[in-house]
């Protein structure tokens, strides 16, 4: 008896490091959320982006956008955001409570007129601030939205990857699947392919530079491109930071009102 | 012009000497503007054809060392329609910020409640004559001279607002606008607004937190109605009117929270006009109760739909009824009042298309203002918008400037 156990252990050891290595899709897709949108308890960083339309033509969106989050990765963010550029949003505040299995509450502060207001709006299909980014995108998804399917592995550069096919179940989004190629070692996404209800790629995402910040690999260039229209999204973190100790009463309306610019660093 | 050079120079030399001493933390942005209105049926009725032609400057001015910050707005103009120009604080304060409480010294605008174009318990200045010849909306509202005090305590959120200079509110200029007077022949008109005095001091208190996932705010006013009622002299044979601004006190309640995927408001206030608690008095209003409910909704990419039902609902009507002298329109007991806000986004968010409406179904008159902006560049945008007013009655809330719709055009360059 106790010799069949050593030897049922002794197989178990041996199958372990084939079963870490055999992730279950769903199990990819959790991880590759957790080190895309939960790293650190909270972050912070400037961002700019870029919206190039075909023609050449350029807009520029600057904001600080801080986000803290609570529980498990996979629960419950906040996000606070502040808008440097263009000049007819400066000083724009924007609060977001993200749930994970509900859509998010949206309050947007207008200095112009010193006045807080919810938003409704659509996390799925909604456009982050004229971008070719949706709220989705910056934020997350969530997880039992989407089916998902192990589709190949292979090297994305010089990197192993998952490819990951997502696929929505509801059948809400632009799209009708994804894939996704999904660094073996950070879990973060290289590439992703959008395709349309006709089976072609419609939108392309990839990651143009990762680095790591306190620990945390963190994917501080991207872009999207909708292949259709032409029009590129660039987004680049001109700063980046973990951990900072963010207040949970920075979420709320005093702030919104009168956000404290000292943790967003300098107006250029 | 010598004026507006010297505000300038002011201005640079206020960034120049707050730039020395506080060297990181100091900014001015701010934009050139031109607004300009157009009748598109009758002249105005000083025989002009234009609401509004004006170029506008202004100067926000931002600085802060903890715990202060100063804030400045002020606007240079040049108006063609009354042939003139002049200088504007739109705002200008100063914030001291603590931990769990901060204060604000200086003119400010404050926006309260949840109604979308209609306030209940926002009982704060607002500027209609900029509204209805085809400003950018930030120009309803005005700025109060007055004190906030934000407090913070755990349990909620208070916001205390004293202000001892009334500010009323701007209506649209009889030059400009037609609009029904009752007493029109009698020419001698004065105005008596209440003075400056401590004892004059309005009060606004708001408490506000979050409950069950939905925004609850409950507010006290004590002041100062800002609608002006026209007070005769004599009721028989009246030679001379005074425009005065009676006593309310308002209180009340709004709620804001998600629904169904929208956001659903409601709001409720008991506006208690002290001066005439009984009733007996035809020229100022009697006290009423005033409620709102609205729905927004995202309806599909860049689209969102809202809609408004307000109700005005008039106390002690019989005596309302009984005082009312004869040949003055008679008010409902409930007066109601729907509006519509349509709002698409096109173009990466750069091309803006949006409709509000107003309607009264008892009153049978109507406010529509469609609009399109564009944003040329991050710096340039213009907006092309009408004013459309009309109605079965010339004396009701719309249907008196039904002789004043007007095509306006924006133009902004932002820097």
């Amino acid at each position: 008896m106790i010799r069949m156990i050593r030897y049922a252990t002794a197989l178990l050891l041996l199958l372990l490091p084939i079963t870490a290595l055999a992730m279950t899709a769903e199990e990819v897709a959790r991880k590759s959320q957790e080190a895309y949108f939960y790293q650190g308890k909270d972050f912070k960083s400037r961002v700019l982006m870029r919206l190039i339309s075909k023609g050449g033509q350029e807009r520029t969106r600057e904001l600080a956008m801080i986000r803290k989050s609570y529980g498990e990765p996979g629960g419950e963010q906040k996000f606070f955001m502040y808008f440097f550029q263009p000049a007819d949003v400066k000083d724009m505040t924007f609060m977001v409570y993200k749930y994970p299995s509900k859509d998010s509450d949206r309050w947007l502060f207008i200095p112009s007129v010193n006045m807080v207001r919810r938003i409704a709006a659509s996390d799925k299909t909604s456009s982050f601030v004229g971008s070719d980014f949706t709220y989705e995108d910056v934020s997350g998804r969530n997880l039992r939205d989407d089916g998902y399917e192990l589709v190949k592995e292979e090297k994305n550069g010089d990197k192993d990857c998952f490819v990951l096919k997502s696929t929505p179940k509801a059948g809400d989004m632009d799209y009708n699947y994804r894939l996704s190629w999904i660094d073996k070692g950070t879990f973060l996404p290289l590439k992703e392919e959008y395709y349309d209800k006709k089976g072609e790629i419609y939108k392309k995402f990839s990651s143009d530079e990762i680095k790591d910040i306190k620990g945390f690999p963190t994917m501080t260039k991207r872009t999207m491109e909708n292949v259709n229209s032409g029009h590129v999204t660039k987004v680049e973190y001109l700063s980046a930071d973990y951990n900072i100790g963010v207040e949970d009463t920075l979420f709320s309306e005093r702030y919104l009102k009168q956000p404290p610019k000292k943790l967003f660093g300098e107006d250029k | 012009m010598k004026r507006l050079r010297l505000f300038f120079y002011f201005i640079m030399a206020m960034v120049a000497n707050l730039s020395a001493a506080y060297a990181y933390d100091v900014s001015i942005h701010g934009f050139l503007q031109g607004d300009y209105s157009v009748n598109t049926h009758y002249s105005s009725p000083n025989g002009g054809d234009f609401k509004l032609a004006e170029e506008r400057i202004q100067l926000k001015l931002d600085a802060s060392q903890d715990p202060f910050h100063v804030f400045i707005k002020g606007d240079a103009y040049v108006d063609h329609v009354n042939t003139g120009y002049g200088l504007q604080i739109r705002e200008g304060y100063v914030d001291y910020t603590a931990s769990k409480w901060d204060l604000r010294l200086g003119r400010q605008v404050f926006t309260w409640g949840v109604g979308d174009m209609v306030f209940i318990n926002d009982i704060f200045p607002k500027d209609y004559d900029a509204l209805f010849s085809g400003k950018p909306l930030e120009y309803m509202k005005k700025g109060i001279d007055a004190a906030k005090i934000g407090i913070y305590p755990s349990f909620a959120s208070f916001e205390l607002i004293a202000t001892p200079f009334f500010t009323p509110n701007h209506y649209p200029d009889a030059q400009r606008f037609w609009m029904y007077d009752p007493m029109s022949s009698i020419t001698d008109r004065d105005r008596a607004e209440p003075s400056a005095s401590l004892k004059h001091t309005e009060l606004a208190v708001r408490a506000y937190r979050e409950i069950a996932g939905v925004d609850v705010s409950l507010y006290f006013y004590r002041g100062f109605s800002r609608e002006p009622v026209m007070v005769p002299d004599n009721m028989m044979m009246p030679t001379k009117l005074t425009t005065t601004y009676p006593e309310l006190s308002v209180y009340g309640i709004s709620l804001q929270g998600k629904l169904l995927d929208g956001v659903v408001s409601a709001e409720a206030g008991y506006h208690d006009s002290r001066q005439n608690r009984d009733g007996s008095d035809p020229f100022i209003p009697n006290s009423n109760v005033r409620f709102l409910v609205g729905y927004q909704y995202q309806m599909w990419e860049d689209f969102t739909a809202g809609t408004q039902y307000y109700g005005q609902y008039m106390c002690r009507y019989s005596d309302y009824l009984k005082n009312l002298p004869g040949g003055y329109p008679q008010e409902d007991q409930l007066y109601s009042l729907l509006s519509i806000r349509l709002t698409q986004m096109l173009v990466h968010q750069t091309l803006k298309l949006s409709l509000f409406s107003f309607w009264n179904p008892t009153d049978r008159d109507y406010f529509i203002n469609p609009e399109t902006k564009y944003n040329f560049t991050d710096h340039v945008w213009a907006a092309v918008g009408a004013n459309i007013f009309g109605g079965a009655k010339n004396w009701t809330q719309f249907g008196q400037f039904s002789k004043n719709d007007n095509i306006y055009v924006q133009v902004r360059y932002e820097f």
